[in-house]
């Protein structure tokens, strides 16, 4: 499924809790311009209900998450 | 042809629809002018913590929560009071000129982040120890470490000076801080008022 998204920046969030996932993301989206892709891999399961909320308020758009284990992998699209 | 006899017909009433013109302008302005205070009390996006409490399970709480705010694109406000004053005090910086009971209280009252306390099961420190060393394993960034995201991430700090007052702390002993304020109890209204999420912790 995620061969056809096109990532332009993977962010490893692995073994980072609360509130670290997001307080990265969240820096790192801006590295990326409007409509670019951005990977994050993360292992906190918090992070299932964290990143949908985040991107809600802060007006991006999560395209798919997948999970493989203990990984769970946001495809996030920047759109503010 | 209905065009022409309208119009026509409008001639006569010409005076008449200018005075509701008029009344409907005077509606307009009277409408924005509420819309304009409306939308001055309505809250921004914004978050305002108290943080009352100087223990150190408290005070990660509280960063974590502003912090997150920040991520979120929150406009995020502390306030610290009473005992919360104390996690701000930098321990490297020494005061002097302090009378008895400043003298105390700066004694026995944590000096910074790194002295915080467990509200529960400190177990005479140990307790406070150990949950540093599970932070240190788990990962959890620590409140110095909180503290500077909180600075990266623009969350304004403001400290009371009444509670500050109280316990004998000076300006000169509190961290670096960017726009580290001292404040009353109007400042925190003030922000309070128009802010989305209000704690108290």
């Amino acid at each position: 499924m995620s061969e056809d998204i096109k990532v332009d920046k993977v962010m490893d969030l692995k073994g980072m809790p609360c509130p670290m996932p997001i307080v990265k993301v969240s820096k790192g989206i801006k590295d990326v311009e409007v409509g670019q892709v951005i990977e994050a891999i993360t292992t906190d399961p918090g992070a299932l209900a964290d990143f949908p909320a985040w991107a809600k308020t802060s007006g991006n758009e999560i395209l798919q998450t997948d999970q493989q284990g203990g990984l769970i992998k946001f495809y996030i699209k920047r759109k503010a | 042809m209905k065009v022409s006899t309208a119009k026509k017909e409008e001639v006569p009433y010409k005076g008449e629809h200018l005075v509701k013109l008029e009344e409907i302008e005077n509606q307009v302005s009277e409408l924005k002018t509420q819309l304009e205070s409306l939308s001055k009390s309505s809250p921004e996006n914004k978050i305002s913590l108290i943080v009352f409490s100087g223990d150190l399970d408290k005070a990660l709480a509280s960063l974590i929560i502003a912090t997150g705010a920040a991520a979120m694109g929150m406009d995020v406000v502390m306030f610290f009071t009473f005992w919360g004053t104390s996690i701000l005090r930098d321990k490297g910086k020494k005061v002097g000129g302090k009378d008895f009971m400043g003298k105390m209280f700066g004694t026995m009252l944590p000096k910074g982040v790194c002295e915080l306390k467990l509200s529960k099961m400190n177990m005479a420190g140990m307790g406070t120890v150990m949950m540093k060393s599970l932070m240190k394993k788990k990962n959890v960034a620590s409140l110095e470490q909180m503290l500077e995201l909180a600075a990266e991430m623009d969350v304004r700090i403001y400290i009371c000076e009444m509670s500050m007052d109280l316990m004998g702390f000076k300006r000169e002993e509190m961290i670096e801080y960017p726009n580290l304020t001292f404040c009353g109890v109007a400042k925190y209204l003030e922000e309070a008022q128009s802010s989305k999420v209000q704690l108290f912790i």
